[in-house]
């Protein structure tokens, strides 16, 4: 792919602070028309990514394109085609939250867009614009910013761990509105260290770690990556399963049975536990804190794609 | 039950649990975030006090150098800028260090305290970390308390600096103590003061700027009671500063007053404690009213944020400084009563004879172009602020450039320090009309406020152009207007070599209307001034911004 057929192109990116190496010749795609994920633990160096391609921090070494332009000398021209959510919102205390999103969303193109999406998010939101900022919860802020970058009528949407302080239910709403966003045909990076929510909206998915790139591709792609944890209840002797591939780490005690097993070799394992006459069953799906112990441990040691 | 499960339980009824509960953990953390600013305040007077007194005994070597300075500092507006005048007849060395220094050993006491008070307290309170702390075994009192003994320790060390100081500088023992003393409880005040400050408004910044108003209002107010009366009137009781000042130190001592600021300071804290019984963790007295919903077009147009951010300082100080112009303008009249028999004025300020009004209102203009200077350089500095809050990201990715949002806050800036020299100019010239009758002086003062205007510019210029640099290197403007401060006031009475004085910028600025206008000097700030602002515009295009 050619960095103008993405909307952001980045190739061996690295960036320095001081002795630190936040990223160390990171890669990203983020196809025109698709919510790509990004996810690492804290400190893997996502927001330095974000901050580089929003033209806040200049690159040390590397190429970064977004929308097919350079983002430190074209940051203005990137702006007016981007919307972004930080993580953490901080708010101007004394302005009210209506006005920060205004102040947010200032010389926006589009202004009868913006103002008929703005009531219609501040509603979905259930957020008082009347309040001043420095009355709001961490979760209110991060609805200022959410309805802020959601008013605006722009091809690229990059959050920041966006629903980082948000209640499940505005979470919903959350996820609803980035999928609107791709019926539209919009593209979203989508930053998060939490693995459900990635698999939830996103198409594809980037795995940074320590400032390297460690793992890029559709969900599918990453299948063998993940292994949901199954807990089952049988009187029937669990022998069966033991000899299916894909099942990890069997303990079966007092007729109750747990199991790891690929995601990939769940639907061989289902049938089985129906012959068992399982009367109850729970299947909790990866967090992103097992993926990381289980593959990468300690060590920055990329994972080998043959683990089928 | 075994013992390893009964001791924790045991423990816990132990304990005891009062409002002071965790107190002494407290007071550890507050000496530790204030020991360094604590440590630097000290050290500077320790510094000072001796250099000044070794700078002043070179000046006035002899008892006729004394007497003439004593015929110098009769008159009002030394009596404003000093103190009350107690030693006019004998005029002794050490009468004049109590009488001439006093004031600049208070004044930056009380700053410190002020500071420090609301830094500890509200500031605290209004980051959210007194949330974490109320949160552990810390009884409801105690973080106040702890924040003031803090406060109360950084007073008794400067004190003590200024004792020492004196002491080295060879001052008579209970005079020396009296002063230090005097300097410490004084402080306290002004500490308690901002007590009280903080507990009516949510935000650090109001209650300090709150208590400073206080300290000028303060300065004021024994200033003109100690003008209708050389040795202090009814009027200056009313100020705090004057209550160390009425101890007579080094002419005849006496300690009562020191009792006066003890108590003072006594009241404001039980009033301050009352105040906090009766409000909520993080809320002012005063509920937040709700706002508008949306943003006006003014706050949209180029220059709006900035102007809301900055502009509520600007008024409240542009009002203060009017006032204090005004006072000081009509004080011009009283001054001819005392030109008959004045030697050399050159000695104390730029005051010329043979045109007293013009040249002292001269001078307060630039005395008091230092709060427009101020307010530039904080003013820039505000954007430095809003990056390192994370919060100029979000108006830089809503589609500005940084160049653009930098260029319209340094306009913005300058259009309201030119509005405030502006106030300051009609201010003077209103006050000496009040005191000549003769309305040429608004008009005259007015214009002579304006040939400030490319100073003023030139520090917003440089407090931007570091910016760029860096946002790290920003606060440095401040030493910058610090020194122009110290050599504003001070300087002709230190005795400062020309080359020192001319570091200041507004030393080459001619004393209009006594003098005549030099457009050079204002032509070569004003073409520097944009020259560094262009420079820090391109700087800032380079640099990586901070979190956000």
């Amino acid at each position: 792919m050619t960095s103008d057929d993405a909307a952001v192109h980045v190739r061996d990116l690295t960036k320095t602070f001081g002795a630190t190496r936040a990223l160390d010749g990171f890669d990203l795609t983020v196809p025109h028309g698709e919510v790509t994920g990004f996810l690492g633990p804290n400190g893997a160096g996502k927001s330095t990514t974000i901050r580089v391609l929003l033209g806040l921090l200049r690159a040390s070494s590397g190429t970064a394109r977004v929308l097919g332009k350079d983002p430190w000398r074209d940051a203005v021209a990137i702006h007016h085609r981007l919307a972004y959510v930080p993580g953490d919102t901080n708010l101007w205390p004394g302005l009210t939250g209506g006005e920060a999103i205004d102040v947010l969303t200032r010389g926006e193109s589009g202004e009868r867009h913006r103002r008929r999406r703005r009531e219609e998010l501040i509603e979905r939101f259930e957020l008082d614009p009347t309040k001043r900022a420095r009355t709001y919860s961490k979760g209110n802020r991060q609805k200022v910013a959410l309805v802020a970058a959601l008013s605006r009528d722009v091809d690229l949407y990059i959050m920041d761990e966006p629903t980082s302080g948000l209640d499940p239910l505005m979470e919903a709403i959350f996820t609803d509105e980035v999928a609107r966003l791709r019926a539209d045909g919009r593209t979203v990076l989508l930053s998060s260290h939490i693995l459900a929510e990635v698999e939830k909206l996103c198409d594809t998915v980037t795995i940074i770690r320590a400032g390297k790139a460690v793992e890029s591709g559709t969900l599918a792609e990453l299948r063998h990556l993940t292994r949901s944890t199954v807990a089952a209840t049988t009187d029937a002797d669990p022998a069966p399963l033991t000899r299916l591939d894909g099942v990890h780490d069997l303990v079966a005690e007092n007729g109750r049975l747990r199991f790891d097993v690929d995601d990939r070799a769940l639907h061989d394992v289902l049938p089985v536990l129906t012959a068992l006459g399982v009367t109850g069953l729970t299947i909790t799906p990866p967090s992103l804190e097992d993926l990381f112990l289980r593959h990468y441990g300690d060590e920055l040691e990329p994972v080998t794609k043959d683990a089928s | 039950m075994t013992a390893a499960t009964a001791a924790p339980t045991h423990r816990g009824q132990r304990r005891a649990v009062g409002p002071l509960t965790g107190l002494r953990s407290l007071l550890r953390l507050h000496l530790r975030l204030a020991r360094r600013g604590i440590l630097i305040w000290t050290l500077a007077v320790l510094v000072l006090v001796p250099a000044s007194i070794y700078a002043m005994e070179d000046v006035y070597p002899d008892q006729a150098a004394l007497d003439a300075r004593a015929t110098l500092l009769d008159n009002p507006s030394a009596v404003m800028m000093t103190g009350p005048f107690f030693a006019a007849d004998h005029y002794t060395f050490w009468a004049m260090v109590a009488n001439e220094l006093l004031l600049y050993l208070l004044v930056p006491a009380a700053i410190m305290s002020i500071l420090l008070s609301a830094r500890l307290t509200r500031g605290e309170e209004e980051s959210g970390r007194l949330e974490l702390l109320r949160s552990l075994p810390t009884g409801r009192l105690a973080p106040s308390v702890s924040a003031l003994l803090v406060v109360a320790l950084a007073n008794l060390a400067l004190g003590a600096a200024v004792a020492s100081g004196m002491l080295i500088g060879g001052g008579g023992t209970a005079d020396s103590l009296a002063l230090g003393l005097a300097t410490a409880l004084t402080g306290l005040v002004f500490g308690a003061v901002t007590a009280v400050t903080a507990q009516l408004t949510e935000h650090a910044g109001t209650a300090s700027g709150t208590a400073l108003g206080i300290l000028a209002l303060s300065f004021m107010v024994r200033g003109i009671g100690d003008v209708i009366e050389r040795d202090g009137s009814w009027l200056s009781w009313f100020s705090p500063l004057a209550w160390a000042q009425q101890m007579r130190a080094f002419v005849d001592l006496r300690w009562w007053p020191l009792l006066v600021s003890l108590a003072a300071a006594a009241v404001l804290l039980v009033i301050a404690g009352r105040l906090s019984h009766r409000r909520d963790l993080g809320a002012g007295l005063r509920p937040a009213a709700a706002g508008r919903a949306a943003a006006s077009a003014a706050l949209l147009a180029p220059g709006g944020l900035t102007r809301r951010l900055v502009g509520g300082t600007h008024l409240a100080w542009g009002i203060g400084l009017f006032l204090f112009a005004l006072a000081f303008g009509s004080l011009a009249s009283s001054l001819t009563d005392f030109a008959e028999n004045l030697p050399d004025l050159a000695g104390m300020a730029p005051i010329r004879l043979d045109d007293l009004t013009g040249s002292f209102s001269a001078f307060v203009l630039m005395m008091l172009a230092i709060g427009p200077v101020a307010l530039a350089v904080s003013g820039m500095l505000r954007m430095r602020t809003e990056e390192t809050a994370g919060r100029l990201a979000g108006v830089l990715v809503a589609g500005t450039s940084r160049a653009r949002l930098a260029g319209q806050w340094f306009l913005v800036v300058l259009l309201g320090t030119a509005a405030m020299q502006v106030l300051l100019g009609l201010g003077v010239g209103i006050g000496v009309w009040s005191a000549t009758e003769d309305t040429a002086w608004i008009g005259e003062m007015t214009l002579a406020a304006l040939t400030y205007l490319p100073a003023v510019a030139l520090y917003a210029a440089i407090a931007l152009a570091l910016y760029g640099l860096g946002s790290r290197l920003a606060p440095l403007a401040w030493l910058l207007v610090v020194y122009t401060a110290l050599v504003t006031f001070l300087g002709q009475m230190l005795g400062l070599p020309d080359w020192a004085m001319d570091l200041s910028p507004l030393q080459h600025i001619a004393l209009v209307p006594s003098e005549e206008l030099e457009v050079m000097p204002l032509a070569v700030m004003g073409v520097t001034a944009a020259a560094l602002a262009l420079l820090g515009l391109a700087l800032l295009r380079r640099r990586d911004l901070a979190a956000g």
